[in-house]
């Protein structure tokens, strides 16, 4: 099993990204999404500076894949996909169906986790046009995968989103600007404040959701670690981390220890009592429940 | 003096036979209708049509010259296909006038099995700009999108132009905000979504409770909101509940609101939306009945002295009576950018 390091969700100032990418060259992390699939006004990084970064991080052994946005409206958003998409260097992740459009039977691409896929009948559909990957959508669970990895095409790889704020939704309005009471066209990227997200409280103040622009996330993150047995004999070729900005290296050793078997049950569950970031983690979706929920899972 | 050749289809909504005729009656071009199982976005107990019902709905809308359509617009997965392709089978059998889907599979199936089914891609197919149609119409031919509710008048004017096919939009009833098809909010509390389960915010996982700070819902145990004494309660719908990020309580997401364009009707007429649909499958025949009316009454009146429209302050005054909140909004429509 690989590790992959999914597109960062947040609005980070271009400084800590560059930051985050080159420690990310040391990290014993496989495959790295780049780009923003987010919010089409956070455009602070362009496309050849992504490029750039995406030399370094190949350069460093890792394999590079450009990830698109996920709610494309305006022409200028379409222009910017097609670049992308062309670009000669890196395969694409799509996470819309116009990106499927410019990629197919032109060049491989992988099929992101914002592209319905619930049935063989589609995963065969997207393999047909060029995909190579699919990453699984996130309300997905173990049960449900298990199915599908059994008619799945052979050549199609599986990824799933293993660690991190869960995307749940994505809207034409941005919630952090409303939270600031403004409007989204003079929304002042007051979402670069929040490193990562804004905490929405129920008003019993338990965390629901996580404020992230025009993307809602989940309020707690998703840990899957104590997932990877299971993972594995689903035969999953890439777990998916989900970019934070502090002690990422921690969570990436982890996972890859995990995976390696050089870590114990009882390490894991320590990790998962005492992580400095988290007081809470879910994992319900994994095992067909709300996506909100902890499901102790069973040693072994 | 502006001419109106065409004016748009207007497509009504129908969870039961009553609220079927009571569309056809108030003059809907089409109604679209559900079969009672997961096979579609309101999977409610109750509602929708078993096959003989379904038979009666397309004897009395068709006798009146009113199109039939069935929403298929959830995803299926692998274990339960087969409820789908039968659910198509069906449509075929009854012969209905199209087909709303949103799975590419079940889209590529239908594309293949039963190719005189006309093919409507559903909102839930997330098609949000000219080249996501432009994928599903050479993939699988479909001959209309319905857009999601997130697109300024000018995008959706501008998705019009670029694209070879229908276009309809949504003109009346509760407003989603999200991008439909992509938003999972609902499963991560309770399970099911409308990909999965044809349901948002399902009723089972809804529960009242009367409390000294209020009347209280929840939603698996969430709080959604706390109301006062004089303050109407609805339904728990995680989008338009009060949270907080710290401060003050609010409307974090939503407020609880209709959409309702009869304000901008001529634009959408003049850029050529060839339908408008009206929301709620889950709503009462009476309320089929006036929205229905209203909007008919409205696209005629365009129709009929385009110079001279102006949305009726009572169609407005009524239309406000039964929307949510008591309010309405034009949505995403509104935009000024882009």
């Amino acid at each position: 099993m690989r590790i992959s390091l999914g597109p960062i969700q947040y609005f980070w100032p271009a400084e800590k990204v560059y930051d985050f990418y080159e420690q990310a060259k040391t990290w014993p992390v496989d495959i790295v999404y780049l780009g923003e699939n987010v919010c089409a006004k956070r455009r602070e990084i362009k496309l050849d500076d992504w490029l750039r970064i995406a030399k370094g991080l190949s350069a460093a052994g890792k394999h590079v894949v450009l990830s698109t946005m996920v709610l494309l409206e305006a022409d200028s958003e379409l222009s910017r996909l097609k670049r992308i998409c062309n670009n000669d260097s890196y395969p694409v992740e799509a996470n819309d169906l116009s990106a499927v459009y410019l990629l197919k039977e032109v060049r491989e691409f992988v099929a992101g986790p914002h592209i319905n896929m619930y049935n063989t009948e589609t995963l065969e559909l997207l393999s047909h046009l060029g995909a190579y990957r699919w990453v699984m959508p996130m309300e997905l669970s173990a049960q449900i995968l298990q199915g599908l990895q059994k008619n799945k095409p052979d050549n199609l790889e599986t990824e799933v989103f293993a660690y991190g704020h869960i995307p749940l939704s994505f809207s034409a309005r941005c919630f952090t600007a409303r939270k600031h009471n403004l409007p989204k066209d003079k929304c002042n990227f007051l979402c670069k404040q929040d490193e990562q997200g804004v905490a929405l409280y129920t008003q019993e103040n338990s965390k629901l959701f996580n404020i992230n622009g025009i993307q809602l996330q989940s309020g707690i993150p998703c840990n899957l670690i104590a997932a990877i047995e299971q993972m594995r004999s689903l035969k999953v070729d890439v777990v998916r981390l989900s970019p934070q900005m502090n002690n990422m290296a921690t969570v990436v050793d982890m996972f890859r220890k995990a995976i390696d078997k050089e870590i114990t049950q009882t390490e894991i569950d320590l990790w998962l009592a005492e992580d400095s970031n988290n007081s809470q983690w879910c994992n319900g979706y994994w095992y067909g429940q709300p996506g909100m929920d902890w499901h102790k899972q069973v040693s072994g | 003096m502006v001419i109106v050749d065409q004016i748009p289809d207007l497509v009504c909504p129908a969870g039961s036979l009553p609220a079927l005729r009571a569309a056809v009656d108030n003059g809907a071009n089409a109604v679209y209708i559900g079969f009672s199982n997961t096979t579609n976005a309101r999977n409610f107990p109750g509602l929708n049509f078993d096959m003989d019902e379904a038979q009666q709905a397309v004897d009395y809308a068709h006798q009146k010259n009113c199109k039939v359509m069935l929403a298929l617009n959830t995803y299926p997965q692998s274990e339960n296909w087969p409820l789908w392709t039968q659910a198509l089978q069906s449509a075929a059998d009854l012969k209905l006038d199209a087909v709303i889907i949103a799975d590419l599979g079940l889209l590529q199936y239908a594309t293949k099995h039963h190719p005189e089914l006309s093919r409507h891609l559903s909102v839930q197919g997330s098609a949000t700009n000219q080249y996501a149609i432009a994928f599903y119409y050479e993939q699988f031919d479909i001959k209309r999108v319905i857009l999601p509710r997130v697109l300024s008048l000018t995008q959706v004017s501008n998705v019009v132009e670029a694209t070879p096919i229908e276009v309809e939009v949504f003109g009346f009833g509760s407003l989603c905000v999200m991008v439909e098809g992509r938003c999972i909010m609902s499963s991560y509390v309770t399970g099911e979504s409308p990909n999965t389960s044809g349901v948002c915010s399902p009723a089972h996982a809804v529960s009242w409770e009367e409390t000294p700070n209020g009347r209280q819902s929840r939603l698996n145990n969430v709080l959604i909101d706390r109301y006062q004494p004089n303050e109407a309660a609805g339904y728990p719908t995680l989008c338009k509940g009060r949270f907080h990020t710290g401060d003050d309580i609010f409307y974090a997401i939503e407020e609880p609101t209709s959409l309702n364009v009869l304000e901008i009707l001529p634009k959408l007429v003049n850029i050529g939306v060839a339908a408008i649909k009206i929301e709620g499958r889950q709503r009462s025949p009476a309320y089929i009945a006036k929205v229905t009316r209203i909007f008919r009454t409205a696209l005629d009146a365009y129709k009929a002295s385009p110079d001279s429209y102006q949305p009726d302050p009572a169609w407005l005054q009524q239309l406000q009576h039964v929307s949510e909140g008591c309010s309405s909004t034009l949505g995403a429509l509104h935009r000024p950018w882009q």
